[in-house]
């Protein structure tokens, strides 16, 4: 097996070339000559026998390196692939990526705990909460405070996380089915996460890069008429996603187009280091939400849905299974929630602002700036040196992993005791995901390079960072 | 550029782009005589150079002209430095930990040599692993029934300049354990001189980009590697952009008439 594309920069089996390569019959270099095969007569190009540039022999003469991307409609974004193939049949695929990377882990290292929060929201732009919870997470266990946290501000956590998970795999739908030409499942995908995206908008502000969990809970607490919204949302979905199943579940181009295509069993993901649902399709039920518990999953009633069948078909059941799962969850979710604070206690790590809804938008809460200003003098000291400087984190490293609805998403957070993170490393399920790709399509159709692609479910803001 | 104080916002504005342009050519021109004589004649030189903070005359970098920390309050002093744990001691007092140790020292002889300390810290356990001994303890911690680490979560590399080893580039690896559900952190460390390491694709292919990754942004070499090139940076990139003696980059920013630093030559506190 050959995991990726970690070859030497590609080297043809072209020799060589000077343009002097002589015509064998003798003729003029610039006269078409003709071999008599099998298939019949066989004209050659002017100015040189092609058989002697490529200097292949015959098993390779319809082998073609073929570059898609890094701007190609089904790349899922800047990923660029080198395929080798002959005929329509894959036989080499090499990754290269890198277009998208904008530095955001040495960025970190350079603005306070709290302000990392805005980086890294960026980094796997469809799962922005996760990236924010995953790094708060650890930044909380280097304070030592991950049970201090607010009972209400883990709920929030996990309903926001989940309705994300929706939206996530809703995109996943809509961009799968649109490679595969199935634009019905792409119009219904985009519609229904523009549902949960309005409702994510309602409750942080933001249809993406949220900045809603903070180190020490949340930003603010959930708005009026959220309750309500997302219960709506609650009954509607289910509907939902039957129309999927009635539309693709059964469908035969789908099924042709997946069955058995792009199979990768769990012995090959866990090699390659593959999570999330392209494991749990190969049979493995291995979610961190269930395995290694945090945010309190371990209370939640939920199943993990798998399937044993390991190729891209599976892999969609398994993520039209997981939106079902995560609605239980978010209802779950509404159930428990319980008047409360939203960050931590300790004024010493909690965010001073407090935020309102004014004339031009959201922003200070001017009935908050009139009693730090006008009354309380060490309020306002407090207030400028939490902004400007931060909090101090102990020195230290942490490793926290989260079930993204990529896979596992894992922060290695460092201190060295100072207001800023010495260290943020992303393992972001993507990255290490796309690794799979040479062994989900190699020995495959150029074809279905695009659905192996889009059955990883890659977000190239995340693999890039 | 921000025109000087006392220029009338008015329609000379236009005006004021030529004559602008005209006087910074003539600064240009004469600017560099103006530095030799100056440097020479009255020890301007001298006192820019002799400055420790690299403040110049008439510039003001902080609040209060003061540099290092920028804290002016005094209090700053008063933060007790927290220490790194060094190592800790057997038996750990955390149950996964001392599972892991127990079943290592039964199956890997070698352990005391592989092993330089380690460290259990919030409930985490870290080998500081010699890179002569990573290849087998990789092997048998894979390999062996009481151990399955399976799943190589994540590799990084971290630059601490100030290592006191001297050793500054660390990889650190996260292994999980699927069948036991424990996590376990390897760190080995090297020094810029001599930066390899052994690569563990043989043992998890799927280090393979994460180790490419960490040789990109950090110059540390995996060797035995099947491929060891960039990964994020364009091949012909000079330099490694995560250690920390790389500049983060950036320009200043002019805002409403003020000027904002560029996020590396901003105030740090820490």
């Amino acid at each position: 097996m050959t995991p990726s594309s970690t070859s030497t920069p590609h080297t043809s089996t072209a020799q060589p070339t000077d343009g002097t390569a002589q015509p064998t019959d003798g003729s003029s270099a610039y006269e078409a000559g003709f071999t008599e095969s099998a298939s019949g007569r066989v004209y050659t190009v002017t100015g040189g026998d092609w058989e002697e540039i490529l200097g292949a022999g015959e098993q390779d003469a319809e082998r073609i390196v073929v570059n898609m991307g890094p701007q190609h409609p089904s790349t899922h974004g800047v990923l660029r692939i080198v395929l080798e193939i002959e005929g329509e049949t894959v036989t080499e695929t090499r990754l290269v990526i890198g277009y998208l990377h904008t530095g955001i882990e040495k960025s970190c290292e350079y603005r306070t705990w709290t302000q990392a929060v805005t980086f890294l929201t960026r980094a796997d732009y469809l799962s922005p909460l996760y990236n924010e919870a995953a790094y708060c997470l650890s930044v909380e266990k280097l304070l030592g405070i991950t049970d201090d946290i607010p009972e209400r501000a883990t709920v929030i956590r996990v309903l926001v996380m989940e309705l994300q998970r929706i939206a996530s795999h809703l995109v996943w739908l809509a961009t799968g089915g649109m490679e595969l030409g199935a634009t019905t499942a792409m119009i219904f995908g985009f519609r229904e996460r523009e549902k949960v995206l309005d409702l994510l908008e309602l409750i942080t502000g933001l249809r993406m890069n949220h900045a809603f969990i903070r180190p020490g809970g949340l930003a603010q607490d959930l708005p009026d008429g959220a309750e309500r919204a997302i219960r709506e949302f609650l009954a509607d979905m289910p509907k939902r996603i039957r129309e999927y199943h009635r539309l693709l579940t059964g469908q035969p181009i789908w099924k042709a187009r997946m069955v058995d295509v792009n199979v990768l069993d769990a012995a090959g993901c866990i090699a390659l280091g593959v999570t999330g649902p392209v494991l749990r399709a190969a049979g493995l039920a291995w979610d961190l939400r269930k395995t290694m518990p945090y945010c309190g999953y371990e209370t939640y009633e939920f199943d993990v849905p798998t399937a044993l069948e390991a190729d891209s078909f599976a892999r969609y059941l398994v993520r039209l299974e997981e939106m079902g799962e995560s609605l239980k969850i978010v209802e779950q979710c509404l159930d428990r929630l319980r008047p409360g604070p939203v960050m931590v206690a300790d004024k010493k790590i909690a965010w001073p602002a407090q935020l309102s809804i004014g004339a031009d938008g959201m922003g200070n809460s001017l009935a908050y700036i009139r009693s730090i200003m006008g009354t309380s003098m060490e309020a306002l000291i407090h207030h400028f040196k939490l902004v400007t400087e931060g909090f101090r984190v102990p020195p230290g490293q942490v490793y926290t992993q989260i079930e993204s609805p990529r896979g596992e998403l894992g922060y290695h957070v460092v201190s060295d005791g100072g207001t800023r993170p010495f260290r943020v490393h992303v393992r972001d399920p993507s990255f290490v995901n796309l690794q799979a790709v040479p062994a989900l399509t190699e020995g495959g159709q150029v074809a279905d390079v695009i659905v192996g692609v889009a059955s990883v479910d890659p977000v190239l803001g995340g693999v890039d960072r | 550029m921000t025109p000087p104080d006392g220029t009338p916002p008015d329609g000379k504005a236009p005006a004021g782009t030529p004559s602008e342009g005209t006087s910074s050519a003539g600064r240009g021109a004469n600017g560099g005589t103006f530095d030799e004589h100056g440097s020479a004649a009255n020890g301007v030189g001298e006192l820019v150079g002799g400055d420790g903070n690299g403040l110049r005359p008439g510039r003001r970098h902080d609040a209060f002209g003061a540099g290092g920390s920028g804290d002016t309050s005094g209090f700053g002093r008063l933060v007790a430095p927290a220490p790194v744990l060094a190592a800790s001691e057997r038996p750990f007092g955390d149950p996964d930990a001392d599972a892991v140790y127990d079943a290592l020292e039964r199956v890997f002889p070698q352990l005391g040599d592989a092993v330089e300390r380690a460290v259990v810290d919030r409930g985490e356990l870290t080998l500081h692993v010699r890179r002569e001994g990573l290849p087998a303890l990789a092997q048998t911690l894979r390999d062996d029934p009481g151990l399955r680490f399976e799943l190589l979560s994540s590799l990084s590399g971290v630059d601490y300049p100030d290592d006191a080893t001297g050793r500054r580039l660390h990889s650190v690896v996260h292994l999980t354990s699927m069948t036991y559900r424990r996590r376990l952190r390897l760190e080995v460390s090297v020094a810029d001189a001599d930066p390899t390491l052994p690569s563990l694709t043989s043992v998890w292919p799927t280090a393979d980009w994460h180790e490419r990754e960490a040789y990109d942004l950090f110059g540390i070499v995996y060797t035995g590697h099947p491929g060891l090139t960039r990964i994020m940076m364009p091949d012909d990139w000079i330099g490694h952009p995560q250690r920390k003696d790389y500049p983060l980059g950036g320009i200043p920013v002019d805002y409403k008439g003020a000027t904002v630093p560029p996020p590396d030559e901003r105030r740090s506190y820490s």
